[in-house]
């Protein structure tokens, strides 16, 4: 098997025993990277670094009592501020930018030995679900059933189409409305949005603060466990970030969800759904019958005002985040005419900094906020989002575990594809996804099956607050059931 | 259907320090119309007496002593500016 395509655990207990080096680890990386530009997954490349790292994780490794990721190779998703690293959120409005400090979540990672091979493409600011609107161009799915070349998802394609295609062996993500889930979902590998507040948000490029996380992208649940892991935990530096001691979510893994209480909710069947996740849905829900879970009907009746109280909520808080871009402290610009002021300085950095998404966004979030229509769309939405988190609420008060639903209304679509459709067209990919950051619970996506053209399809399990190690445990147990090990097949 | 006229594009535009392109209104006011008609579904739910959702975990934000924890890094601020002089950012004049 190749180096790189070894999964986190497999690689970590290869490394104890000296079977194998971080740099050898390393090199089968960087070479697989530099074959896969095709993929336009990994947008900055630190293969100097990266083999800085390594070396300095073999010794460290050699010493004895390495943590779990020291000398694993990850991708960091663009969002994530790197010390001297481009650091750009896939915006031409951050050109340049190479931040003097490093994002807890990927200072982490480092201090634990992880190799940072370079930085991940993604949506501009993590707006939207498809990696077409990132300045570096599109990042590509390594799935392909046609000469269509289809969409990792969004907004964390670059993680995605990285750990699928073995360029890495795990990435960070973040997800705001879904983008580790639905890009996870899309090409076939699992992905986990932690409760708000287990991950630290200190140095993460804000999009929406309130809905932010950051969780990892793996081929598996272990290898999941294991990541998250590191990358959790209290930060005096995020106000937001939970004081809670975190859990050890490998040992969790017992593979018993007998007796738990597993809800299947009846407003996630849509008009329209195709038949084949419909069928996914089912089949996942016997699979956990079979393991001795107990499955419920169960009703979260506000579910279908999610999407507009998400659309209303992002934009608010996007609005207010993004005013900090205003060509003064970092980034892009432009270029004055004579006579131009402060304000005009303003206005043409934005117009030529922000791509049409990310201007539209900010846009909405403007007039959601702005005198008169604040109470109509801003504060209706926030009480429309207490009502979700109300309904899920009452569902764990009586005795659910776990929630189970399809993590995505269709498998992976062509790039393009959606390039004339209405904005709210694009926003339906996330209905599956947008309750759990709108309720703040921990959230799974992982690969149960292929459709009938060969695409990988995947279930979502939303989980209890702070009840990642249950949330994981269940995951294993339908992962092991549904017995996904389907690849891409190479044509990059 | 809500529409967003002209007029209100170009405050919003306005509001949100982005220039928009008078040839560039008649669409920003179609596709922003379209956003907000979704967004009006909210409409149809009974929110009376339901208070606004302001945290998302139920605890309080932590306090801390109100002191000086870092700074010294004049260098390291200004290191990403497109324009800095003598210690500061530098800008177009503010005040005629």
């Amino acid at each position: 098997m190749k180096l790189n395509a070894l999964t986190i655990a497999e690689a970590r207990d290869a490394l104890r025993k000296g079977d194998v080096t971080s740099v050898e680890l390393t090199e089968a990386c960087v070479t697989a990277i530099d074959a896969a530009d095709a993929l336009n997954a990994f947008v900055h490349k630190t293969t100097e670094l990266a083999l800085d790292r390594a070396r300095a994780a073999d010794t460290r490794i050699q010493a004895g009592n390495a943590p779990d990721m020291c000398g694993i190779p990850v991708g960091i998703k663009d969002l994530f501020c790197t010390e001297g690293v481009p650091s750009q959120a896939a915006s031409n409005i951050l050109k340049g930018f190479k931040p003097e400090y490093e994002s807890t979540v990927s200072g982490r990672l480092r201090d634990a030995g992880a190799v940072m091979l370079g930085k991940l493409n993604m949506d501009e600011f993590a707006m939207g679900s498809s990696n077409e609107t990132a300045c570096y161009g599109d990042a590509v799915n390594p799935w392909k059933v046609d000469d269509r070349r289809l969409t990792p998802g969004g907004s964390s394609g670059g993680s995605a189409a990285a750990v699928a295609a073995d360029l890495c062996l795990g990435a960070t993500g973040t997800d705001t409305g879904g983008s580790i889930r639905q890009p996870a979902a899309f090409t076939g590998i699992v992905g986990i949005k932690p409760t708000y507040g287990r991950c630290s948000r200190w140095g993460v490029i804000a999009f929406a603060s309130s809905l932010d996380q950051a969780g990892p992208m793996t081929r598996t649940v272990r290898d999941a466990a294991i990541m998250l892991g590191a990358m959790s935990g209290h930060d005096p530096k995020d106000s937001t970030s939970a004081d809670l001691p975190v859990p050890d979510f490998e040992a969790a893994l017992t593979g018993d969800i007998k007796g738990r209480k597993i809800g299947i909710p009846r407003e996630y069947r849509m008009d329209g759904m195709p038949s084949e996740i419909e069928k996914l849905w089912a089949d996942g829900a016997a699979m956990l019958r079979d393991a001795g879970a107990e499955i419920v009907d169960i009703s979260l009746p506000h579910t279908k005002f999610a999407l507009p109280a998400y659309y209303v909520i992002a934009p608010a808080e996007a609005s207010s985040n993004l005013a900090r871009y205003d060509g003064v402290r970092y980034g892009h610009r432009a270029r004055l005419d004579a006579g131009d002021g402060i304000t005009e300085m303003y206005e043409k950095t934005r117009a030529e900094g922000f791509g049409p998404e990310v201007q539209r966004r900010v846009m909405v979030g403007t007039y959601v906020l702005s005198a008169g229509f604040y109470d109509a769309y801003y504060n209706r939405a926030r009480k429309v989002r207490a009502l979700i988190k109300r309904d899920f609420d009452e569902v764990f008060a009586a005795g659910v575990e776990a929630i189970l639903t399809p993590a995505t209304p269709s498998a992976a679509f062509a790039l393009g594809e959606m390039a004339d459709a209405d904005p709210v067209e694009m926003y339906l990919n996330d209905v599956f996804t947008v309750t759990v950051n709108l309720a703040g619970l921990p959230g799974i996506a992982l690969p149960a099956g292929l459709n009938s053209a060969g695409l990988p399809l995947g279930l979502q399990l939303i989980g209890r607050p702070w009840g990642e190690a249950d949330l994981l445990n269940t995951a294993q147990v339908l992962e092991n059931a549904a017995g996904f090990v389907s690849k891409p097949q190479k044509w990059w | 259907m809500s529409t967003i006229d002209l007029e209100t594009a170009r405050r919003v535009a306005k509001l949100a320090r982005i220039r928009v392109p008078e040839a560039d209104l008649p669409q920003l006011a179609d596709r922003l119309s379209g956003i907000v008609t979704f967004m009006e579904q909210l409409n149809e739910v009974d929110v009376d007496g339901i208070e606004p959702m302001t945290s998302v975990s139920p605890m309080r934000l932590k306090r801390r002593a109100d002191g000086v924890t870092d700074g010294d890094m004049q260098d390291k601020i200004l290191s990403n500016a497109p324009d800095a002089r003598e210690g500061f950012f530098a800008v177009p004049k503010v005040v005629e």
